[in-house]
């Protein structure tokens, strides 16, 4: 059962503890806006095939 | 000349009436029957409920859109079919039951050759006891709920900058809820609030989930190639929460709602309480409950409907064990069995049966993600119930086009805090949205097909979609050419 408290476990008590975090080059890359107009173009792309696959 | 009546203006309704306008000729006649005067994008609502947008960026109304385009706009509420029509008259009609101001309760019956059930949800708040605006939750289902979120979250961020620590609770409220996309997207905006407001180190938020791992999202989860394996979309969901420091509690069912305390049992049968001083749970959905009348007067609403008020559509209904549902049990053109002049778009037809593996606490709870029938999917399905009966009024036999949730993919983009600089959202697609087993055995989807990132770049996109799906829907030039 998740042990409801307010913060006060310390966080290897916590649930969160034995999820994957992403490293701060990750987390920078998320905002770094070069690479992410680069990734709009991508993403882009995949959702246009999928609406076109879709579309029939 | 022919009359095509459309029951309902959300995303499904309002394409369906759209394109049976654009695609019909000028003697015919589309009418739209909607209990509100306004259209609703729902899916930014998120942003209201977080203060970000105004309730009016997300709202127009219907009745000059329709006016301009000629198509017959009704304010009422559809609350009976008569498919059959009455003893010594065949034409089928619709009673509708006006909500327009001035009018309110005055009784119609609208003749029609086809119809479009186009009604979206009711939002059973009922089904736990303090839910919901009228109980001790708030929501964000539509853009009054988001609006009155707004205010609620200003009035706890004012207790936090005076020094007070809050608790927020985002999820499901119920154990057969469905939507926990938009209650995740809510929780991660809120949270990217809390810390643009400068109050999140006084703020502990809390998801809680009817999900069996999380990122289940009511479609059995995702799996994404990504940094050399094949990995469960629980793995990111998990990922970003912790990385935001919000805590979950899952498989659980929502029993009881009281103020400031919210309590729950879970899949494993453990019973427990969270207090909260801010709620956002979505409510289960049912069906608008609308009745079925035959020509003699008798009652066939079973015929039509199943008992959840979800309308009968071309699936296989047989009640089967989980192990043996497949993809071509799900509905591809929508047409109701019964009457073929019949058709349901959007989360007005009945799923054949759950996408995410139903389960049962052991009082007898669900923990049954329902499946998500929103957004591009509800469109899609929308756009093709015209396209069949705009072929079967020039002569076709029955429908000859299908959008099955098996055979479509869907792209989906979750905000996780906006802003043009630091905002991020996942970006997702996935194909097929009902995982079909037999086409890719391991994981039910084409892994080079569904897909997901965050970032900035998926931030822009959302912006993207709001801005072109409100262009579209108010039916500006080359609306049409805008995709589902």
């Amino acid at each position: 059962m998740t042990d409801i408290d307010n913060g006060t476990q310390p966080s290897r008590m916590q649930e969160s503890y034995f999820a994957a975090k992403p490293t701060a080059f990750t987390r920078f890359m998320r905002t770094f806006l070069p690479w992410q107009m680069w990734r709009f173009a991508v993403i882009n792309v995949r959702m246009a095939r999928i609406i076109f696959r879709s579309h029939g | 000349m022919s009359r095509v009546v459309v029951l309902g203006a959300g995303v499904a309704g309002h394409t369906a009436a759209s394109f049976l306008r654009k695609w019909l000729g000028r003697g015919d006649e589309v009418v739209v029957i909607t209990p509100k005067p306004d259209y609703n994008w729902i899916p930014s609502n998120i942003w209201v409920g977080v203060g970000l947008m105004p309730q009016k960026s997300v709202h127009f109304p219907l009745a000059p859109i329709y006016e301009r385009h000629g198509v017959e706009f009704r304010q009422a509420r559809a609350v009976e079919i008569h498919p059959e029509g009455r003893e010594g008259d065949p034409a089928p009609f619709v009673v509708a039951e006006s909500t327009a101001p001035g009018r309110e309760g005055a009784r119609e019956e609208v003749r029609y050759d086809f119809l479009v059930n186009a009604t979206g949800p009711k939002l059973n708040f009922a089904a736990t006891e303090g839910l919901g605006p009228d109980g001790h939750t708030v929501s964000v289902c539509t853009d009054a709920h988001a609006a009155e979120a707004a205010k609620r979250l200003g009035e706890a961020v004012a207790r936090m900058a005076r020094g007070e620590r809050q608790r927020f609770l985002v999820g499901t409220g119920h154990g057969a809820c469905t939507c926990q996309g938009a209650a995740f997207e809510y929780a991660v905006n809120l949270e990217f609030e809390l810390r643009a407001r400068g109050v999140r180190d006084r703020a502990d938020v809390w998801w809680l989930s009817n999900e069996y791992e999380l990122g289940d999202f009511g479609m059995g989860g995702m799996h994404l190639k990504m940094g050399g394996y094949i990995t469960p979309g629980k793995i990111f969901t998990e990922s970003l929460f912790a990385e935001r420091g919000i805590r979950w509690i899952k498989r659980a069912h929502v029993r009881k709602v009281e103020e400031g305390k919210a309590h729950f049992e879970t899949l494993e049968g453990e019973v427990g309480e969270i207090g909260f001083d801010f709620a956002m749970l979505l409510p289960p959905f049912a069906g608008v409950g609308l009745k079925a009348i035959d020509r003699m007067g008798a009652d066939i609403t079973p015929r039509v409907f199943q008992p959840n008020g979800f309308m009968k559509v071309d699936a296989d209904y047989t009640p089967r064990p989980y192990e043996q549902w497949t993809a071509k049990d799900w509905p591809k053109t929508y047409q109701s069995p019964a009457f073929p002049n019949i058709y349901a778009a959007g989360i007005a037809f009945a799923p054949p049966h759950a996408i995410s593996r139903p389960r049962q606490a052991p009082s007898g709870a669900p923990v049954a993600p329902a499946p998500p029938r929103t957004g591009m999917p509800s469109a899609m399905i929308g756009k093709v119930v015209a396209k069949n009966i705009v072929g079967m009024l020039r002569g076709a036999p029955g429908p000859t086009h299908t959008a099955s949730m098996a055979e479509i993919g869907a792209a989906c983009v979750a905000s996780a805090g906006a802003n043009p600089f630091t905002g991020t959202a996942a970006a997702m697609t996935v194909f097929p949205i009902v995982p079909d087993f037999e086409r890719y055995p391991e994981y039910g989807r084409d892994l080079n097909q569904t897909f997901g990132e965050i970032g900035l770049a998926g931030h822009w996109i959302k912006i993207l979609l709001h801005h072109g799906f409100i262009y579209k829907a108010h039916l500006y030039p080359g609306w049409s050419l805008i995709p589902e």
